[in-house]
């Protein structure tokens, strides 16, 4: 690995950039206070804080600033909002979302289920990845507690109509949240206008650091907090305040409105050249989701024949950095739900693979990538029995399954 | 990422005998839906020895079900079909230098897949029986379908029992619960099948009470039975006892595949150096923990057991 390395992996995490780092580093030095202090020190954390709330207000295009309660990151406030909902509602005890979300919600309504006899709705999805809304607005009710659905999905991008399903929770008198840890930074949100009642939003997706997120709880909407202890957050979330970090997230909100145009056009460009050259270059793959509503930076394509982990330490080798849907790359042995929610063809599920840009990815690096993908999975193919001769093989290859 | 062995790294990005084999004599065709992956293995057979001279592989798969993959051929090429059916998961795991416990099953598969290809070779029918299930416990790599098969076949009804049957929680214990659930399920399933009667089968609710540490195993006070206070060992009787305390160890360590021996003693510092399993073993700061745990028992004093790198003396 001579090259330096390219990191296409930025829905798994991104780079905390430099200016962010810049803006938190005084606050573990010489701005050590605690904002709760009455003295000279506290105070200048608490202007930081303040203006960090702004930053990110107006990211989100949040009506005021105190809709923001920071909070240990994404998975804590998706907890937070559902877990709130079910508290403050007696009598509603059903949770509506989606068979694609990310596990901070999937594993929480899994286990709501099983513990606390929360009734759960999973509206499923067609084969690019688009929510069922038939389904979505027959699940509505009386019972319902809260619409839990994510505004863009981690692994194939696809976007979902967050504010349309809003509405129809509202006209259903059900309150709506959206997980929007992958949206939040590389799509423009204008939430003042829309009928969304709690947002989840993740720092270290916008380079920003890890740790520290935010929920935005629009003005009226009851919160019961998740952590008790202390006035923090206005009593939402009890805890010293994490002050270097939400100076670095206030930051990275304010550097990804700064570079929104960029996400919207070079980035996107950039992720297009990329997933076309691949289709172009390399016979027998799918992209998935649904690309005519899709982040601008994440492309999510199925190799056939092939298994993705094999596929990632092959492009390890070439010092590329990327994630599969496949189950190995797993701890958990499950090939990716989001795929098989889709009814992805297992042989092709596993050889999915997402490439996520970011700003700080350039054409150069592209161009290498698509280089050396065609050897890299010619290279599988020739490995696998599902494939000979450059062409799929036969049917005669039908294993036992255990 | 996985933390894979550089044996296992080497024969991913170079494997041997990968590809089609004409004119097989046995072929085996095995998947495992669990994690999607599949292997074909064609043997060649000597029909007059029964000896394998020729296999290959084609497996779809991550790095490690095709490293395993090209290992089993290597291991079983050479051999008589009878050797090489007494070849082992985890044989094939340790040419490899180890498996992540979650990859485990990459071995399985084709262990699998060459009695399935015997079995072809033999012109019989072959079933596949093995079944698994969500990984339970990640130090020893003990999924769920081994636990319901061992609390059936032994009637068990507590967690102990079953970490005594199959080590299952018996290193760090988190797993405790998922093993709860498991054990709940397969006792509530025997109980309904006429197999274990109600009042016997695991209650979770009251599985669940606070343990406290035992701080002091003799009180004191108690005057009776208090040992005299031993005369201070000298130099040699405490290496003497620290051999045989290591030595009383070591079948234990090497049953898992690892070895344990001593490098040098000085004051209460005792100096031991791991090897095979223990080594790439993530739990190998337990079992120093634990080898400082019988050391102390067995010598009556407090001392410290420190790991030293294959290689290095003890005291640079």
């Amino acid at each position: 690995m001579s090259a330096a390395p390219i990191y296409f992996d930025n829905n798994a995490t991104t780079r905390v950039d430099p200016r962010v780092l810049e803006a938190m580093l005084p606050f573990f030095s010489e701005q050590f206070g605690n904002a709760s202090s009455m003295h000279a020190f506290g105070a200048q954390v608490g202007g930081a804080l303040k203006r960090a709330r702004e930053q990110v207000q107006e990211l989100l295009g949040a009506e005021f600033d105190h809709e923001i309660v920071f909070t240990g990151g994404g998975t804590e406030s998706d907890n937070t909002a559902i877990l709130s909902a079910l508290e403050t509602q007696t009598g509603r005890n059903e949770i509506i979302t989606s068979a694609v979300e990310h596990p901070a919600v999937l594993a929480l309504c899994d286990w709501l289920q099983k513990t606390r006899g929360v009734k759960v709705h999973r509206i499923g999805v067609d084969a690019k990845g688009r929510l069922d809304l038939d389904a979505y607005r027959k699940a509505l009710g009386p019972k319902t507690a809260i619409a839990s659905i994510m505004w863009a999905n981690n692994e194939t991008g696809t976007l979902f109509p967050v504010e349309q399903l809003a509405e129809l929770a509202h006209e259903a008198g059900v309150l709506f949240h959206t997980d929007a840890v992958q949206a939040v930074g590389k799509i423009p949100l204008d939430l003042k206008n829309s009928e969304i009642d709690f947002l989840s939003l993740s720092a270290h997706k916008l380079h920003g650091p890890k740790g520290i997120g935010a929920l935005y709880v629009r003005r009226g909407v009851r919160l019961r907090p998740l952590i008790r202890g202390g006035h923090q957050e206005r009593g939402r979330r009890a805890g010293t305040e994490n002050a270097p970090a939400i100076v670095g997230l206030g930051k990275a909100a304010e550097l990804a409105l700064q570079y929104m145009p960029e996400e919207l056009g070079r980035v996107r460009e950039l992720r297009d050249r990329l997933e076309q050259g691949i289709v172009a270059r390399i016979p027998r793959c799918l992209v998935n989701g649904d690309i005519s509503q899709r982040l601008p930076n994440t492309s999510n394509i199925a190799f056939e024949f092939i298994e993705g982990e094999a596929i990632l330490l092959l492009m390890n080798q070439h010092g590329i950095a990327a994630s599969s849907g496949s189950a190995c790359t797993s701890g958990s042995l499950e090939p990716s739900h989001v795929l098989r929610a889709m009814n992805i063809p297992y042989t092709a599920a596993h050889g999915s693979t997402r490439f996520s840009l970011s700003r700080e990815n350039t054409q150069e690096e592209v161009d290498r990538v698509l280089a050396v993908m065609p050897g890299i999975i010619a290279r599988l193919r020739e490995l696998s029995p599902f494939w000979q001769d450059d062409a799929p093989a036969s049917a005669e290859f039908k294993p036992s399954y255990a | 990422m996985w933390e894979y062995s550089e044996k296992v790294k080497d024969y991913f990005f170079n494997p041997k005998n990968a590809g089609v084999l004409e004119n097989a004599d046995g072929v085996g065709d095995v998947g495992a839906i669990a994690c999607g992956d599949a292997l074909r293995l064609a043997i060649k057979v000597d029909p007059a020895t029964e000896v394998i001279t020729d296999a290959r592989f084609q497996t779809f798969g991550c790095g490690s079900a095709i490293a395993s993959s090209s290992a089993l051929t290597e291991l079983i090429i050479g051999k008589t079909i009878a050797e090489a059916m007494s070849i082992t998961n985890q044989d094939i795991a340790d040419f490899l230098g180890g498996l992540p416990p979650e990859k485990m099953h990459c071995s399985v598969m084709g262990y699998e897949a060459l009695r399935a290809a015997v079995a072809n070779y033999k012109g019989e029918a072959w079933v596949d029986d093995h079944e698994d299930g969500a990984l339970i416990c990640k130090c020893f790599g003990i999924d769920e379908g081994y636990i319901e098969r061992t609390v059936r076949a032994n009637k068990l009804t507590s967690v102990e029992q079953i970490t005594h049957y199959t080590k299952a929680a018996g290193s760090c214990g988190t797993c405790t619960e998922g093993i709860e659930e498991v054990l709940h399920k397969v006792n509530a399933a025997m109980v309904s099948e006429g197999l274990l009667s109600a009042d016997e089968a695991f209650d979770p609710a009251t599985a669940i009470r606070p343990v406290r540490k035992n701080k002091t195993k003799t009180s004191p006070l108690a005057p009776q039975g208090a040992p005299a206070p031993k005369a201070p060992l000298t130099t040699l009787q405490k290496i003497r006892l620290i051999e045989k305390a290591i030595a009383d160890l070591r079948p234990y360590l090497q049953q898992d595949g690892g070895d344990c021996e001593l490098v040098d003693v000085e004051d209460n510092k005792v100096y031991v150096r791991l090897s095979g399993a223990c080594v790439s073993c993530q739990m190998s700061s337990v079992t120093i923990s634990g080898v400082q745990e019988r050391l102390i028992e067995a010598l009556g004093f407090p001392l410290r057991v420190i790991p030293v790198p294959a290689g290095a003396t003890a005291c640079a």
